[in-house]
């Protein structure tokens, strides 16, 4: 056989086997990376600042003296962003999967699903750019009270930005329910309508979540958009005051690390290692959302296959 | 008599008036699912039209081959286009590799067991990690822990490696697992080894999916921004950078950087200039992925 004519054969099968199983371990290594630097970090940050300031304070100016570590205002403003941005893409994908999947033709979607997969294509720096220059000016003429730095233009670019993700998940979902379910509503004689609000969505709901909270970890991940449109104002966003909150600028979690990075700050201040602090609530927030929306993604997988 | 027979009329008629209300909700649903369907599309074309016409006069071989100035006319944007380039070419190079032998461990060797599931539910969240957290792994682990200088294309080419692994392995796992099993049993019928069957028929087979699948990532870290900042990249530099040792600044940084420039000539031309530049690379390697795929897809 070939390998006893080659004695170092065998020796070279189990070498390659190594060198993909070390290239697959490449992904554990990073996760155990990510929260190795981000948790060593954030405790000898909190031997400086204590826990109480940063999780109670209500002020962050990290870098300007005297320093602050408060980080309610930055997640108040990730909060406030995430949620008007939620509020426009999670409406505007879901419709935009139920047209896909139960109206157009089949010509139609494969025209118009890969123009979605282009709007979440774009870089968001763009898409920054495009709040900030095109579309706050334009906002400006229907509310003449807008900032140039507010939250509505924000949430517009990054909802677009988010759209496809939300609308392609849901519409595998709404897909997954059996044609039969459909078949049945439209014998019992009710409109396309009815059959879609009351047996397809409830039946896809799970899927329809899933798609949601996905989406809204990625609004709340956001840098460059929130950074350059949002501006960088950390203030505690009164949210029950709409009209202040929307159009004026904010700071986001993201938008204060990308500040603190812009910053000569060394790696040995408190200001550097608060960097860490906030980045390991964002992975918090970002992860616990991604394993919720995981979970009851296959959840309703089980249920039709 | 008659009464009955009226009030079955007006049953009828309030019956219709139902199915036609319904029918007319049915309607408006469908408007406003068209609405949503196009609202995103229609509005980056617009957003699109006007970046181009701002751009249109400022994209020329002057703003391409000089370095950022803060006079708009002389400003240009080549230091950050050979940045890019060298950076994203080491991405390549690193993610290739990487990302495919991962694949190849995930489908070919892996039993279908616990370490496998593991691994793959590892990456699913890896890939869902905000961009900005991967440049706090840059700036922990390679410039404070490791001690590499920060800013510098070697860094930056890690950090975008590992940003992009995931999405590599994924797709790269897709096209191994497209290979027909007829195949891989041709090959041991012949009497190969595990790796020649790997190397000369499912890596051959699964190469313009690994390919195309490579090329969306790479076109995705071309746009990146934030993990680059993290890491202390400059976002604006005059000089193109020499080696992988060198500091450099990458197109999405300058563009954030100029983006709120004041001064219409920046905020309606150079800035639109150089978003067109980076839009053009990413239509040319999508395009390159989407022909990869046709030119090559299996019927």
């Amino acid at each position: 056989m070939d390998l006893q004519k080659h004695p170092f054969g065998s020796l070279k099968e189990s070498g390659m086997k190594t060198v993909f199983l070390s290239s697959a371990a490449i992904s554990i290594i990073t996760t155990i990376g990510i929260v190795l630097v981000l948790l060593v970090e954030t405790v000898s940050f909190f031997r400086e600042v204590p826990l109480s300031d940063f999780f109670l304070g209500l002020n962050w100016s990290p870098t300007i003296k005297p320093t602050f570590f408060g980080v309610w205002p930055l997640i108040s403003g990730t909060l406030y962003f995430t949620f008007i941005t939620a509020l426009i893409a999670l409406p505007v994908g879901l419709l935009a999967a139920i047209f896909l999947s139960e109206y157009s033709g089949k010509r139609l979607r494969s025209v118009i699903k890969p123009a979605l997969e282009i709007l979440a294509g774009i870089p968001t720096v763009v898409y920054g750019y495009f709040a900030l220059v095109y579309i706050t000016p334009l906002l400006r003429m229907i509310i003449p009270g807008i900032k140039t730095f507010n939250v509505l233009s924000a949430s517009i670019v990054v909802a677009i930005m988010i759209i496809p993700t939300v609308a392609s998940i849901s519409e595998d979902a709404i897909r997954a329910v059996p044609q039969s379910l459909r078949q049945a509503g439209l014998g019992l004689g009710v409109t396309k309508f009815q059959v879609t609000v009351t047996i397809v969505l409830p039946a896809s709901l799970s899927g329809i979540m899933s798609s949601f909270i996905l989406g809204i970890s990625r609004a709340i991940g956001e840098t460059m958009a929130v950074t350059i449109a949002a501006g960088n104002m950390s203030r505690l966003v009164n949210p029950f005051k709409p009209g202040e909150a929307l159009l004026h600028p904010i700071q986001t979690m993201t938008a204060a690390m990308v500040e603190i990075g812009m910053s000569d700050v060394t790696g040995d201040s408190p200001a550097y290692r608060s960097l860490f602090a906030v980045g390991f609530t964002l992975f918090l927030m970002t992860l616990t959302l991604n394993v919720v929306s995981q979970m009851i993604k296959s959840r309703y997988r089980e249920k039709y296959q | 008599m008659s009464r009955k027979i009226m009030e079955k009329q007006s049953q009828l008629i309030s019956e219709k008036d139902n199915i036609r209300t319904e029918q007319i909700k049915g309607h408006f649903f469908l408007g406003f699912s068209i609405a949503a369907t196009f609202f995103g599309i229609l509005s980056l074309a617009a957003l699109l039209v006007y970046v181009f016409w701002d751009a249109a006069g400022w994209v020329n071989w002057h703003f391409l081959t000089s370095s950022p100035s803060r006079f708009a006319s002389k400003a240009g944007i080549y230091p950050m286009l050979i940045g890019s380039s060298f950076v994203i070419m080491l991405v390549a190079v690193f993610s290739l590799p990487l990302g495919v032998s991962a694949a190849v461990y995930l489908e070919e060797y892996s039993p279908n067991n616990f370490f496998k599931k593991f691994i793959e539910t590892n990456i699913a969240n890896l890939a869902g990690v905000p961009s900005i957290v991967y440049g706090l792994l840059g700036l922990g682990f390679f410039v404070s822990f490791l001690d590499m200088s920060h800013g510098t294309i070697l860094v930056g080419a890690f950090t975008l490696t590992l940003r992009i692994l995931p999405v590599v392995i994924v797709s790269s796992q897709e096209a191994i697992r497209s290979v027909p099993d007829s195949q891989r049993r041709a090959s041991f019928g012949l009497g190969t080894t595990k790796w020649q069957m790997i190397r000369s028929v499912v890596l051959p087979e699964a190469m313009p999916g690994i390919m195309t699948g490579t090329i969306l990532s790479l076109a995705s870290a071309m746009g990146e921004t934030a993990p680059l900042i993290m890491i202390g990249a400059a976002t604006s530099i005059f000089t193109a950078p020499k080696g992988i040792l060198s500091s450099f600044s990458a197109l999405p940084l300058q563009i954030f950087a100029w983006s709120d420039f004041p001064g219409e000539d920046f905020q309606h031309g150079v800035t639109p200039a150089a978003i067109v530049v980076l839009l053009l690379i990413l239509i040319i390697m999508n395009s390159g992925a989407i022909f990869i795929r046709h030119r090559f897809s299996r019927k």
